[in-house]
């Protein structure tokens, strides 16, 4: 089929969706929430790496310890959603392919986000296996 | 889905050799990107032995001596052999640059690879097809927008606006930039590229325009505009030594300043 669209009819497309900046903040806001996140995550794991299986357990009861567990997932996978978002726009060509790309994404990170997130708080409020 | 071969006439096979003249002193080599859409054979490489010697300094000069003493078929853009029009772009020695303004002493090794911008549609030869970069640049509308009524002489501007300009307006549209992008060529028609988002960012701060707002509006896309990862080879290319990447840093502020 001859495309007789004019150039700047290609060049127009369906025209700007009009968002993007949110987006944009989004991802530098949890960028930079996850700098001290990390870090403590990082200090936390050296420290309880010489503990045993009771002593995790205490640590992660600690209502302070549950709580920053629970932001640094939960920060942790929306910037990991706002990410792999970019990269699935840049390399999945059809639009449907990209739909469905995008939607597994998502469906993906918020699963595997409340299922860590949960864990985190059956462990604060049950402690564990015990 | 996932394409595994190369599409129809991306296999580029081996050309003609074209030997330097007997009493040549100084011989460089080119290996130049050859095809001919309409002949429907695939490119192919052709190798010219060009005695240097005899020609200017520049890799334009050979392209000219080319084309006038050993290969009159050679195709390829030119004008004013001066950095000014940015016709003569293309891909020499594996980066995008104007032949006119890049000398074959420049390049390392005996042999000098030319190809035209990377993935444009080849017109013939060293020729790309530039319609869909001309389109995004006009889709931009870059001239002034005013709501005021004309003035009876100019629209006044003081010279320290006019400063905030300067690395934007030198731009001469010569595409480097934006086929040197990656993201460029993954997304090529939505994806505005470096070179119209530059000229996007001129027009955002020139003082006497009155449409910032719309403008924004217009580039406010996760396509438009934000496909651009800072990946910086348009900076790296520009042979007008501009800095596009800059630009669009500098439109994603602006973007942030209006709801931030």
């Amino acid at each position: 089929m001859t495309d007789f669209r004019t150039p700047r009819s290609r060049a127009q497309g369906l025209g700007s969706a009009k968002h993007g900046v949110g987006h944009f903040i989004a991802q530098r806001a949890t960028a930079v929430a996850l700098v001290p996140l990390v870090l403590w995550a990082v200090f936390s794991a050296l420290k309880l790496a010489a503990s045993d299986y009771q002593g995790a357990v205490l640590w992660t009861q600690q209502p302070l310890n549950a709580v920053l567990l629970v932001l640094l997932l939960a920060v942790g996978f929306y910037h990991m959603r706002l990410g792999m978002q970019v990269i699935v726009e840049d390399y999945v060509e059809t639009h449907l392919n990209r739909l469905a790309v995008l939607l597994l994404n998502t469906f993906v990170c918020a699963g595997v986000g409340v299922l860590a997130i949960f864990s985190i708080l059956k462990v604060a409020f049950s402690g564990g296996a015990y | 889905m996932v394409q595994l071969t190369l599409p129809k006439n991306s296999k580029i096979g081996k050309g003609r050799h074209f030997l330097a003249p007997q009493d040549a002193k100084t011989v460089k080599t080119f290996r130049i990107y050859r095809y001919d859409p309409e002949s429907g054979l695939n490119p192919r490489w052709d190798t010219y032995d060009v005695a240097v010697d005899q020609c200017g300094p520049m890799v334009l000069d050979a392209l000219i001596h080319i084309k006038n003493t050993m290969d009159p078929t050679l195709a390829f853009r030119r004008s004013c052999r001066e950095g000014v029009c940015g016709s003569c772009a293309m891909n020499i020695g594996g980066r995008n640059t104007l032949a006119c303004t890049h000398g074959w002493e420049e390049i390392p090794g005996k042999e000098c690879q030319i190809s035209p911008l990377p993935n444009q549609p080849v017109v013939k030869d060293l020729i790309p097809d530039l319609t869909i970069f001309y389109a995004q640049y006009a889709s931009i509308e870059p001239w002034l927008h005013t709501e005021t009524p004309e003035p009876q002489k100019e629209w006044r501007q003081s010279p320290e606006d006019r400063e905030k300009l300067d690395g934007l307006y030198e731009c001469i549209l010569c595409a480097c930039c934006s086929t040197s992008c990656p993201s460029y060529w993954w997304n090529g028609e939505k994806y505005l590229g470096p070179a119209a988002l530059l000229h996007a960012y001129r027009w955002l701060i020139d003082s006497r325009d009155e449409a910032k707002g719309e403008r924004l509006d217009d580039l406010e896309d996760p396509f438009k505009l934000y496909r651009c990862h800072t990946i910086m080879n348009c900076a790296q290319v520009c042979p007008k030594g501009l800095n596009p990447a800059k630009a669009i840093a500098e439109i994603k502020k602006m973007m942030v300043e209006r709801v931030a």
